[in-house]
């Protein structure tokens, strides 16, 4: 990490995959810029720096974000979710199993935001149907044209969790 | 065969590398680490043509934490000469060299380098940076320029240029009963893969760099940092372990690799540079085209007259070609075709080679004025092209090796329900949605290129294959990895493959859908040579149970080698190695075009695509709700990734069709829509169902593993399969693409 002493600093803490991190970051530092290029967490990839495809795409408080949009000191106290941290204890996460066996994605850059975006989705519940997979999937681009077979790996986490849920209700 | 019954060839393998993609383990050319890691920022033009007079740099050398600022005026010695930037598949012309003079020959031209300590101040201090030019007129409309079209003088290596005439075309359409003669437009494409460039020069201190980089050939990017820099070869390593999509525009080197190596060697600092998404802009492009095509048949359906004359982009430095009429001469029989392309220079970067270039634009106006002439003909669209189906390349009365494209069409067309088609315009609808069926025909080469590897048998049994080649996401580690294991007949987990990287066996960039074909054959030439000294090895031991066997009777498998009529007789692979007191061996394997084959036989990929379209009437949105895409590929390694490459190239001819466009403002000579949001690429909600279809076709030419290779042609004939849809829906005929809601809904109502 290289760093220019006299750039105004400021002190925030954040709780990256489990770990608390206490930093000092230039107001201007994006949370994308501080994970890949200050924390070493290049899992989570820059493909515009301006919102448009979804690639920076992370769990901030358990919320799908572009963090390429996000300041890093606008987030501080948060907990970050990245690409890294989805697996536990070197088990993949189910929507990581599921997008190897579709092989919903080719080159793999779009991968981590997709998966992300995708455990975002898990989260807030109300996607019920492959044409709203689709639709919520949309702020994630994939120019290597892996969309059907993400939607079928979302699909396959997704679809028992409804059904498990209707069943539990 | 008695035991361990893997087969791996043909089996719809999970990716080698998914796991590693899938935790953001796998890393790509900016995500390497480096001590005392300097970024730079690339500073572009703002105008088309001219020259700079005045650079104003002080804001920015006073900014914080910037270390340099290169421009034209500092920038460092590199080759002098023309060959020495001629990187392998460069056109012929004057290749762009980063920072040469004062001269902008395009809008966003690199014309500075600042380089900072961190990222945010390489580009912030950009931001300071104002240069005064001599602006000079300029022209980026092709329109403008189609009369000062021209036949290129030198050919590009390795495109062949349009065929000599053959019969009469003129007469001949002059003389048939039923005939068109319409004009297509195709608009400039963007690659945009979603890694942007980037490499990261690595100063290792010693007089040595690694590079990482993104590129689709580390040995032509490799070649063209030590030809450009005047470095020692051995000095060099470059690497691109990983490649974030590339689509052709990674075949060249780009400008950040250039510059990142130039800072480094100059600030004796390891340096990464990146290109922005607007960058991305900037950087070769697929050409903008236009089409007329004309075409006449008797009253049965059977072509009298093709002709097909394009007019494509290049820049005033190069001249960039591609094959864009050819496939008019070589899809269907005709006696009489009449081929012309030729290029017209506007005020751009170089266009560079984008998925099947030439193909997927020159195939999609030809497809589109096919199905025209099925309509006047009243012939059904899938018919017509069965009737002119060709059985030989008539561009040069050459046999195919294989060519299973009638199968493509009854198997492609039984899966979409092809029959129960209603021929009319407009005749099927649901709500306020018209519906409709177009069919297309794809083709592609497919290509056979020199290339070597090595295999590496371990005493443990296990096995490593190696080559120069890349994995832009096509599934080249694994496909290699399959390979290996086949040979050996071990399990996935005890192969592994080595590939980007320049130091490994030579390989040609990975493009052309060449890679699987070519790569992959010298990997099984390699693995059946290490088989050829692991027997000699074995036969030579004392008392060897295969003392009096010949290599045609002995496999190897499961870490043993023995007899096939007798399993039981046979050594462990272990016990040869250690009696022969070996650690490894270690083979080459090389391929190379079958010359003598050539002059008789010519080998493609064919597709057939069906599309269906629903539009809305009131709004002209349309909706590709269906694509079957039927290909005749040779033999497919592993259907997974195989029919990943298919999906990938279907979705980028549905955003051909009708997403893609880069708006130029041609008053400034820039594009208007640099950008992801505006410069709309296809999205979830664009894709819909897509099926895939393999049909099956041996082909004991094409290649030694009988692979043709799909990185190609499932984008060739998407695009006119759904501008053929779109007119079965609407009756509207759109020639300009992409066919965009505006276009649908201006065009004169259907009668």
């Amino acid at each position: 990490m290289n760093q220019i002493p006299h750039y105004p600093q400021i002190s925030i803490s954040l709780t990256i995959n489990g770990t608390l991190h206490e930093l000092k970051v230039e107001p201007w530092v994006t949370l994308l810029d501080l994970l890949r290029e200050r924390l070493l967490l290049t899992g989570t990839k820059k493909g515009c720096d301006q919102g448009q495809c979804g690639a920076c795409t992370v769990l901030v408080d358990g919320k799908r974000v572009n963090s390429c949009l996000a300041l890093a000191v606008s987030r501080d106290g948060a907990e970050i979710t990245t690409i890294e941290g989805l697996a536990q204890n070197g088990e993949l996460h189910p929507l990581q199993v599921a997008f190897i066996g579709r092989d919903a994605f080719q080159c793999g850059y779009c991968t981590p935001g997709q998966i992300c975006s995708a455990a975002g989705l898990l989260a807030e519940g109300h996607t019920r149907s492959r044409a709203e997979i689709r639709e919520h999937m949309s702020g994630n681009l994939c120019r290597c044209g892996a969309y059907t077979n993400i939607a079928d790996a979302v699909e396959d986490v997704l679809m028992p969790r409804i059904a498990a849920k209707e069943a539990a209700e | 065969m008695s035991v361990g019954e893997i087969t791996h060839i043909g089996r719809p393998t999970n990716r080698v590398d998914g796991r590693l993609k899938v935790t953001g383990q796998a890393h790509y050319a900016a995500e390497y680490p480096a001590d005392d890691l300097l970024y730079g920022y690339i500073v572009g033009s703002t105008i088309a043509a001219g020259r700079i007079a005045a650079m104003h740099l002080d804001a920015a050398r006073q900014f914080p934490g910037v270390v340099e600022i290169f421009t034209h005026e500092n920038r460092s010695k590199a080759a002098w000469l023309d060959r020495s930037w001629r990187d392998e598949v460069a056109p012929p012309g004057h290749p762009f060299r980063p920072l040469h003079s004062d001269r902008i020959l395009f809008d966003g031209q690199p014309v500075a380098l600042i380089v900072a300590e961190t990222f945010e101040a390489a580009r912030d201090a950009g931001s300071l940076i104002r240069i005064a030019y001599d602006v000079d007129a300029h022209c980026t409309e092709l329109e403008a320029k189609r009369a000062e079209a021209y036949v290129p003088p030198e050919q590009r290596s390795g495109i062949p240029p349009p065929p000599d005439p053959r019969g009469d075309a003129e007469q001949a359409f002059q003389d048939a009963p039923v005939k068109i003669s319409r004009d297509y437009r195709v608009n400039a494409e963007h690659h945009n893969p979603m890694e942007m460039f980037a490499t990261t020069c690595v100063f290792e201190g010693d007089g040595k760099l690694t590079i990482y980089d993104k590129t689709q050939g580390s040995q032509n990017a490799q070649g063209y940092v030590t030809s450009v820099f005047g470095l020692r070869s051995k000095d060099v390593r470059l690497v691109n372990h990983y490649v974030g999509g590339a689509f052709g525009a990674g075949l060249r080197p780009q400008h950040q690799l250039f510059f990142a190596v130039m800072a480094s060697l100059e600030l004796q600092r390891s340096v990464r540079v990146s290109l922005t998404r607007a960058q991305m802009f900037h950087i070769g492009y697929r050409p903008d085209s236009y089409h007329t095509v004309s075409l006449a048949a008797d009253r049965d359906g059977r072509l009298q007259s093709i002709m097909h004359d394009a007019v494509a982009s290049t820049s005033h430095y190069e001249d960039y070609q591609e094959a864009v009429v050819n496939w008019s001469g070589m899809m269907y029989h005709c006696d009489n075709v009449k081929l012309t392309y030729q290029l017209a220079k506007l005020d751009t970067a170089t266009p560079c080679d984008m998925r099947a270039p030439g193909a997927a634009i020159g195939v999609t106006a030809l497809e589109c004025a096919l199905d025209e002439l099925s309509y006047e003909l009243g012939i059904g669209p899938l018919e017509i092209r069965r009737i002119n189906f060709a059985s030989k390349d008539e561009n040069t009365k050459k046999q195919f090796t294989s060519k299973a494209l009638l199968e493509c069409y009854s198997e492609g067309a039984a899966a979409f329900g092809w029959e129960k088609r209603s021929p009319k315009p407009r005749a099927m609808r649901e709500g306020r949605e018209l519906i409709g069926w177009g069919v297309s025909t794809g083709m592609w080469d497919a290509f056979l290129q020199k290339a070597q590897a090595t295999a590496t048998l371990k005493v443990d049994g296990t096995l490593e294959v190696a080559t120069a080649a890349s994995d832009i996401g096509t599934g080249t580690w694994t496909i290699l990895t399959q390979i290996g294991a086949e040979a050996f007949g071990l399990p996935l987990e005890d192969v592994q493959a080595r590939i980007g990287d320049s130091t490994l066996p030579m390989s040609p960039v990975e493009g052309g859908s060449w890679t699987a074909a070519s790569n992959g054959s010298a990997v099984q030439a390699a693995c059946d040579a290490v088989k050829h000294s692991l027997f000699k090895q074995a036969r030579k031991m004392a008392n060897s149970p295969l003392a009096d066997a010949s290599f045609e009777d002995v496999e190897v498998r499961d870490q043993r080698i023995f007899r096939k009529d007798d399993p039981a007789r046979g050594l462990s692979v272990f016990e040869v190695m250690h009696a022969a007191e070996l650690k490894e061996i270690t083979e080459q394997g090389k391929v190379s075009p079958n010359l003598r084959q050539m002059l008789k036989y010519t080998s493609y990929t064919h597709s057939a695509v069906f599309a269906e379209v629903r539009v809305d009437e009131y709004l002209g949105v349309v909706r590709v709700t269906r694509v079957v895409c039927a290909a005749a590929a040779g033999k497919i390694l592993n259907p997974k990734t195989a029919r990943s490459q298919i999906l990938g190239g279907v979705v980028m001819g549905i955003g051909m069709a009708l997403h893609e466009e880069a708006m130029t403002d041609h008053r400034l000579g820039k594009i208007m829509n640099a950008n992801l949001g505006e410069y709309h690429v296809p999205a979830h909600a664009d894709i819909e169902d897509i099926e895939v279809i393999f049909v099956d076709e041996k082909d004991d030419k094409v290649s030694p593993l009988g692979v043709k290779g799909l990185g190609e042609i499932g984008i060739v004939g998407t695009a006119s399969a759904v501008a053929n849809a779109i007119f079965h829906a609407t009756g509207v005929r759109v020639r300009d693409f992409p066919i965009t809601i505006d276009k649908i809904l201006n065009a004169p109502r259907p009668s």
